[in-house]
């Protein structure tokens, strides 16, 4: 018997070696648009969660005294709240523990049921519409302004110019919600909502609206839409010789803006949720490491990174990567992300959600004020 | 006073396109009695194309009027080509067929074009590049711009071009021979294929400058932009009378007017109860009312007995 002695224990080294080399995969889905029209964007939400991601087991992480090792599983929805519906159940099967996703507002909320029943923690490092966490599922959680705190930026702007303002939507979910913030916005910062106009997101004349806007003489006029409208419209008023500035949400705050409206779009002002980049507490740092590895930033690359930042912070907290012990974790979080502080209020939002004004200079957008944050 | 000044000549600038597109649709329903539902996506290729040239030229460094001519003289044959091939494959088989079978080819002509148009210039809209420098004239309180002021001066120089030639040249004897019985103007030595053809050609060309007009007007283009416009222009050629060019024309001016009225004020008449998007609701209030109390239209005559 004796002589086995030394060859077991050989074995049981070797075993345990074995184990360490193969840690505990916890793999978290990161859903967005990879193709498509807003590829770039979807693109830049995988980049950043990757770059965390790959951060993160560079420290060699454990849960539970085992060591883990975290996977980034990639899906893309195209955009589409179907394909949404599709790839979070695929996400769900192949047994993720977490999501970062989705992208569009309209993906999101679809797929939030998915995770919901599933049990297991979704934070969306882009969707801004309202309805998104108040569907009473306690796995919603997002890193960026919702559409009330952008209302409330671009109304208080908005009578800053001037007490008379104008508010105009396309009667799509995301511009309805938006409008109703910004016009509760104006009053509550003692301005008047002089007239309240809609289009569809499929309209592109807008002179009809716009004269009668005239005839209200206000000072400020705020759509709440996508560019397509927004580029026509800003023609059209200037066309019109409209003198009242034009402003938006973030549906707007686009180069495709820019590019659509030409010199019309001049002195127009966009707000967009989060700080501008060089204003991120992290921002810089952040930068160097992206371009060094993926490049250019586009936008939310910072938010998504933040995103499966909380995420693995709730996991380690919870000493577990199982959602029932990390959820509670999840929703108490606190960390110095960098976009800034995170935490969530009862909702699952970010409870300081900065959102910054830009304003076109030159042909370009131009950062104007941050409001909210920290 | 200028408020309601300037939503007529809103109205009249935007029914000057209307016409210049429900032309194309009157003159083929008056020969062929046939409703080309994919004239619409006519002048929206014609946009797309005059836009890819402005986009190719802009920065060339050619004067503003030498490209935007080009532009046209880009659209146009294009336009012209794809009326003439239209009308050989989706119609011309289909000429002695019931009367559904040539409406469900239009049809499918339309959504072909659409995602041909999709897969060449993309999802995404196509601007108008800043060619045009905006001036804007005051007049009695409304203002009117440049770019508005030549839309109205093209279409209306386009529309007498038009009437000239159906009242005064052989060509427009035929089509009007054509038009009152085709199998007797071929009996009396008119070639009715050639009428026909030359009618999608006209009618084409007219689309293709209405596209540039449109993309101009409204800076930029989209695949998907010539499907609201046709029903619009279609409603307002059946307002004046279809088969009446004159008709098209009147019942264009009155659409844009109605339309622009109609979403200036709904939002103030109705207490807000109505709002301004319900502006597309006007075109087709009309198109209604005309069919239930006088479906031969405001001008047309002869076609109650035919339609």
């Amino acid at each position: 018997m004796t002589a086995f002695r030394p060859l077991s224990l050989a074995l049981a080294l070797t075993l345990a070696a074995a184990a360490s080399q193969a840690a505990d995969v916890v793999r978290i889905g990161v859903v967005a648009p990879l193709t498509g029209p807003q590829a770039h964007l979807g693109k830049d939400i995988e980049n950043g969660a990757r770059l965390a991601i790959d951060e993160i087991n560079a420290t060699s992480p454990a849960l539970g005294g085992k060591a883990v090792r975290f996977e980034v599983l990639a899906e893309d929805d195209q955009a589409d709240p179907r394909t949404a519906t599709i790839v979070g159940q695929k996400l769900v099967d192949s047994g993720v523990k977490a999501v970062v996703g989705h992208l569009n507002s309209g993906a999101s909320i679809p797929a939030s049921k998915i995770y919901s029943d599933a049990g297991i923690a979704q934070v969306s490092p882009v969707s801004t519409a309202i309805l998104y966490t108040r569907q009473g599922f306690k796995t919603t959680f997002r890193t960026i302004a919702n559409d009330g705190q952008q209302g409330k930026a671009l109304g208080q702007y908005a009578v800053k110019i001037g007490k008379r303002v104008a508010v105009v939507d396309d009667r799509t979910a995301y511009g309805q919600g938006l409008a109703d913030e910004v016009a509760k916005a104006v009053k509550a910062a003692g301005g008047e909502v002089v007239s309240r106009e809609f289009t569809t997101d499929k309209s592109t004349d807008f002179t009809a609206i716009l004269t009668s806007l005239k005839g209200k003489r206000p000072d400020a006029i705020v759509f709440c839409g996508m560019d397509p409208q927004a580029a026509p419209m800003i023609r059209q008023m200037k066309q019109l010789g409209i003198k009242a500035t034009f402003m938006g949400g973030d549906g707007m705050q686009s180069a495709e803006f820019l590019k659509l409206a030409g010199s019309a779009a001049e002195g127009a002002i966009g707000s967009s949720p989060g700080l501008p980049l060089e204003k991120m507490p992290g921002g810089g740092e952040f930068t160097r490491k992206f371009n060094a590895r993926f490049g250019k930033i586009q936008i939310y690359a910072p938010f998504a990174y933040d995103a499966a930042t909380v995420l693995v912070t709730a996991m380690k907290k919870a000493d577990s990567a199982e959602p029932a012990k990390y959820l509670p974790e999840l929703a108490k979080v606190s960390i110095d992300g960098v976009i800034g502080p995170i935490s969530f209020d009862q909702y699952g939002d970010l409870k300081q959600g900065a959102v910054t004004l830009y304003q076109v200079t030159g042909g370009q957008w131009v950062p104007l004020e941050t409001m909210g944050g920290q | 006073m200028d408020i309601l000044l300037q939503q007529i000549l809103n109205g009249l600038v935007l029914g000057s396109l209307y016409a210049l597109v429900a032309l194309g649709y009157t003159m083929v329903y008056g020969i062929l009695e046939l409703i080309n539902f994919a004239h619409g996506e006519v002048v929206m290729l014609g946009a797309l194309v005059a836009l890819a040239v402005l986009g190719a030229l802009a920065g060339s460094g050619l004067p503003t009027p030498v490209i935007l001519a080009l532009a046209v003289a880009c659209a146009v044959p294009v336009c012209v080509a794809t009326g003439f091939v239209i009308e050989r494959v989706a119609y011309r088989p289909l000429r002695n067929a019931p009367r559904l079978a040539p409406l469900i080819t239009a049809i499918g002509v339309s959504i072909v074009l659409q995602n041909l148009a999709m897969i060449i210039w993309g999802r995404q809209y196509v601007s108008f590049p800043p060619l045009v420098d905006l001036q804007i004239y005051e007049l009695a309180g409304a203002t009117l711009t440049n770019l508005q002021l030549a839309i109205f001066i093209v279409a209306a120089a386009i529309m007498a071009g038009l009437l000239a030639l159906v009242r005064g040249t052989r060509l427009g004897r035929a089509m009007r021979a054509t038009a009152q019985n085709r199998e007797v103007a071929g009996l009396m030595g008119v070639d009715v294929n050639r009428v026909i053809s030359a009618t999608f050609m006209i009618g084409s060309a007219l689309a293709a400058v209405a596209g540039f007009l449109v993309a101009a007007y409204y800076g930029l283009g989209h695949y998907g932009m010539g499907f609201m416009l046709g029903l619009k222009a279609f409603t307002a050629a059946v307002l004046g009378g279809i088969g009446n060019i004159p008709g098209a024309m009147l019942g264009g001016l009155l659409l844009g007017v109605i339309e622009s009225l109609g979403a200036g004020y709904i939002g103030d008449l109705t207490g807000g109860f109505l709002g301004s998007h319900y502006q597309d609701i006007f075109a087709f209030l009309v198109l209604i009312l005309v069919l239930v109390l006088r479906p031969s239209g405001l001008l047309g005559e002869r076609v109650a007995d035919r339609a």
